[in-house]
């Protein structure tokens, strides 16, 4: 008797089957016939079949498990305070997460918009439910992130660059590449935007190595929050992930779809490597302490999850649909990252340019030398040097080190990503509606002159989006004084001298840079000197960008 | 060669400039310090009248950038002042919705080991199949406009207050769904009558014309005023508290009721919501009298849409023995509350037009 009266027995109650709940769940939706709605955000794509839900996951369900997730989320914060994780952790690391956890709330928020879009687009019910629970997921990725940050600001040695985080957002030289990121989620065609760039690319490929790389990177410098958060963030991915492929799955079969599918893979991979793998592998690769030669290297992680998981078998398996894919691409952003050390030039890059930063970034040490060697075979004979000069000039008792000559040669930025165009030798130039425009390779010459065009391969694309307004950074200050530049962005402390970003992890003050140490020094756009000089100054001055610099002692 | 200086990351481990800084700076807070929700939201999304240097970086092909003021017809001398009164952020909303759920799932599951859906009398059956039943089609449709709002406000706190706006709607939707589905194992219910009602019932066609005149507009402020100051009050709320959840207990059925209420709950906050940043910007010195006057032009759309919808809706209430629910009733509290609605965002009712 006893056995039929156990609590699972006594509270056991049938319920509607899940796959008839979600019959009648897509079954809400109906064809309007009294008002006819206004597609907003309009599409060049064909886009007639309705897309499947792959995860037949009810609000009743998905409410609690989200819930539970926070629950954990919070509780693990708590307990890293209780077991005084601060104490342990590795200020490097955290001085970074001012730029990262300053970027990614708005690329987040962006994908919540980003559904409105798609939901519009997607003709059916079935994928409803899906879009209503990536909009709100994005809604939490976004909130719990700033709440991170405020965590790191309130617990944190130098809270100096949290508090101004999101202004600092709008401002600084290095989120401006976030922001291309962001923006592409709900700018220009619909299809382009929701679908193939954020959910087929970036979430399908690239958050990865944010959501995956950088948490593994966290908890080896004693951050155990990062990761309690982003891995809680990317277990959510798996559903915009079936949501993505969903999607793709009812536009593929178009013959009509293909070319345009062709030219948002390219553009989509292209720009998610440069803007990507330029901050996380920056921050992975810098940012961390941890020289442990057992683990894996920023370009092992990319062969791992970006070559072996994501190309091999997602993008690969899409030629069967006659989707064309430029495994050329592919090679060429490996090469960059293997054989052009795209990474290091970007750190090179943030590095130099600490002074319109608002973190500290920490200088190279003898045991990081002995491990970008190890991992990178040549790396000191490129980078050896800078790094021995970031050091010497890192007390204010010179002007900072872009100003001292030791050859480096500030970069032009790139109009497509938004990263400069670091790699000299495929620096490019070109003129759009009579323009001229700088770019960092030529597939993003190609995205800014082709993809993001009136049209393609001779069809029209008037939904398509496009690069515009003040993209390039140095032209808002353009032979501004560096001091006056960093007291406009705002990255001056709380004494109203010392500024924000240092070259290092001192916290006494007469090591701490000042306002009056900027004094003097003239900040310039490269594009706008480029332009203008006189053509033959051009090509001379191309050229020399293209052969590169050498590093001298200082 | 040098080591890197600080060897302890806690606060407090060293004093200088700015190590006393434990606050977001960059916005004034609403109260006399900022809220959780403030931290979190306020900013997210950056305008290039606030901190965004360089202004919008992308645009669509008619050179409007990704977000644009143009978006709506109403103009704010600073919309980021608006802050909701709900103050949701992820995990309270999380926090409520979870409750809500987990709450009608015991309440569902109680009455259901009880058979309490066996004694629900047979015509109120007939009534949950047919108009609650059409019932949850109004509440998805009201979820999907909200969804397309959500991404066209100039700042984070605008968009937010209509995504957990949807995010509401949709759950009603969802739990009315599976409701009937739920108690359909226990009595016979036909779980694809609310649709057929929905779409053909002569009643329902006015409440269909209002939604979907909802779902057609672009403006995300009239999508968001249309939904919480004139069909909620009008329509919403009415079918919802004056109908179902009054008409229930004579019926034997105490379970309904619960389950809808919580949307009345939800209509508190997303009206209170509504109410606070309408107010905002009746109140711009600049232009709040146009904006009133916009929003009037709004109400001559939908409020006769959404009168029209209540009166054609009157119908359900005699399909009953519901000697003691007078639809004239309910309808005038309705009408009482728009009014308090028009008149807490001082919008009068355009020249002309009576309720």
């Amino acid at each position: 008797m006893s056995g039929n009266l156990t609590l699972s027995k006594i509270v056991k109650q049938k319920s509607i089957s899940i796959t008839e709940a979600t019959r009648r769940i897509a079954d809400l939706g109906w064809a309007p016939t009294y008002f006819e709605e206004i597609l907003k955000y309009p599409t060049d794509y064909k886009v007639e079949k309705a897309p499947k839900d792959p995860m037949k996951q009810v609000l009743r369900s998905y409410f609690p498990m989200q819930e539970e997730k926070d629950n954990r989320v919070y509780g693990a914060l708590d307990a890293a305070l209780r077991g005084d994780m601060f104490r342990n952790v590795e200020p490097r690391w955290i001085e970074w997460q001012k730029l990262f956890l300053a970027i990614i709330p708005f690329p987040e928020i962006s994908a919540a918009r980003s559904m409105a879009i798609q939901s519009q687009i997607a003709p059916g019910e079935d994928l409803r439910t899906g879009f209503t629970m990536q909009m709100i997921d994005e809604f939490r990725h976004s909130t719990i992130q700033m709440n991170l940050k405020k965590w790191y600001m309130e617990n944190y040695v130098d809270p100096a660059g949290f508090d101004i985080t999101e202004a600092a957002f709008g401002k600084c030289y290095a989120t401006t590449i976030g922001r291309q990121f962001g923006e592409g989620f709900i700018t220009g065609d619909a299809v382009t935007s929701t679908n193939v760039y954020l959910q087929v690319v970036a979430e399908t490929g690239f958050t990865n190595t944010l959501f995956v790389a950088m948490p593994s990177e966290a908890a080896r410098n004693g951050d155990y929050a990062l990761p309690t958060v982003f891995l809680s963030v990317q277990s959510d991915e798996s559903r915009h992930i079936g949501n993505g492929h969903s999607f793709l799955m009812s536009i593929v079969k178009e013959p009509e779809n293909l070319d345009l599918l062709e030219r948002d893979l390219r553009y989509a991979f292209w720009q998610n490597h440069a803007i990507v793998d330029a901050a996380i592998g920056t921050i992975i690769e810098y940012g961390t302490k941890d020289r442990d030669k057992n683990k894996e290297s920023y370009a092992e992680l990319w062969h791992r999850w970006i070559y072996d998981d994501y190309y091999r078998t997602y993008l690969l398996p899409l030629e069967k649909y006659g989707v064309k894919i430029h495994h050329d691409d592919v090679e060429a952003a490996w090469d960059r990252i293997v054989k052009k050390n795209y990474v290091h030039k970007v750190a090179q890059f943030f590095s130099v340019g600490w002074p319109v930063a608002f973190w500290r970034i920490d200088g190279m040490v003898d045991e990081d030398f002995e491990w970008f060697e190890a991992k990178y075979p040549g790396w000191y004979n490129e980078f050896g040097q800078y790094w021995e000069n970031y050091e010497k000039a890192s007390l204010p008792n010179q002007p900072p080190l872009l100003y001292l000559d030791q050859g480096y040669i500030y970069p032009h930025r790139c109009w497509s990503c938004n990263v400069p165009a670091l790699i000299r030798e495929d620096f490019c130039v070109d003129e759009v509606e009579g323009e001229l425009y700088t770019y960092c390779s030529e597939t993003c010459r190609w995205t800014h002159k082709v993809a993001f065009a009136a049209e393609y391969n001779g069809r029209a694309t008037p939904a398509m989006g496009r690069f515009s307004g003040r993209r390039q950074w140095e032209e808002c200050y353009h032979g501004w004084d560096l001091a006056d530049v960093i007291k406009d962005l705002g990255f001056v402390r709380s004494d109203g001298k010392t500024v924000i970003q240092q070259p290092h992890l001192h916290m006494e003050d007469d090591k701490m840079w000042k306002l009056e140490h900027f004094k003097g020094l003239e900040l310039r756009s490269p594009l706008m000197d480029l332009r203008a000089m006189s053509p033959e100054e051009r090509e001379k001055h191309i050229a020399e960008y293209r052969a590169g610099f050498t590093i001298k002692p200082i | 060669m040098a080591q890197s200086a600080q060897k302890s990351g806690a606060a407090g481990s060293s004093t200088f400039s700015g190590s006393d800084s434990r606050r977001y700076n960059y916005f004034e807070a609403a109260g006399r310090r900022a809220t959780v929700y403030e931290d979190v939201t306020v900013d997210v999304q950056p305008d290039p009248r606030r901190h965004l240097l360089q202004g919008w970086i992308m645009s669509f092909a008619d050179g409007t950038p990704s977000y644009s003021e143009d978006a709506t017809v109403i103009k704010c001398s600073d919309w980021h002042v608006y802050r909701a009164p709900d103050q949701e952020w992820e995990r309270t909303h999380f926090q409520r919705q979870s409750h809500i759920e987990n709450t009608i799932k015991m309440v569902v599951d109680n009455a259901r080991a009880a058979g309490a859906p066996d004694r629900f009398d047979k015509n109120w059956v007939s009534v949950l199949e047919n108009h609650l039943g059409a019932l949850k089609h109004a509440e998805f449709g009201i979820g999907i406009a909200l969804t397309k709002a959500q991404r066209d406000g100039v700042t984070q706190m605008v968009n937010n207050t209509m995504l957990t706006n949807s995010s509401y709607k949709y759950r009603l939707a969802q739990d009315i769904t599976l409701y009937l589905g739920d108690i359909g194992l226990d009595i016979d219910i036909d779980g694809d009558a609310g649709k057929k009602t929905w779409l053909e019932d002569e009643a329902w066609q006015g409440v269909r014309k209002a939604v979907e005149a909802i779902m057609a507009a672009t403006d995300y402020i009239e999508v968001y005023f249309a939904v919480n100051v004139v069909y909620e009050a009008l329509v919403g709320e009415l079918f919802r508290s004056g109908f179902i959840m009054r008409a229930g207990a004579a019926h034997n059925d105490y379970v309904t009721p619960a389950v809808v209420s919580a949307a009345e709950s939800d209509y508190q906050r997303n009206l209170a919501n509504t109410v606070s940043l309408l107010s905002m910007l009746n109140g711009d010195a600049e232009h709040g009298d146009a904006n009133k006057a916009i929003m009037q032009g709004w109400l001559k759309t939908h409020l006769p849409l959404c009168t029209g919808a209540a009166e054609q809706l009157q119908a359900v209430w005699g399909i009953e023995d519901n000697d003691d629910l007078d639809f004239g009733s309910v309808f005038a509290d309705a009408k009482d509350k728009f009014r308090s609605i028009l008149s807490a965002i001082d919008v009068n009712l355009p020249e002309g037009t009576s309720l």
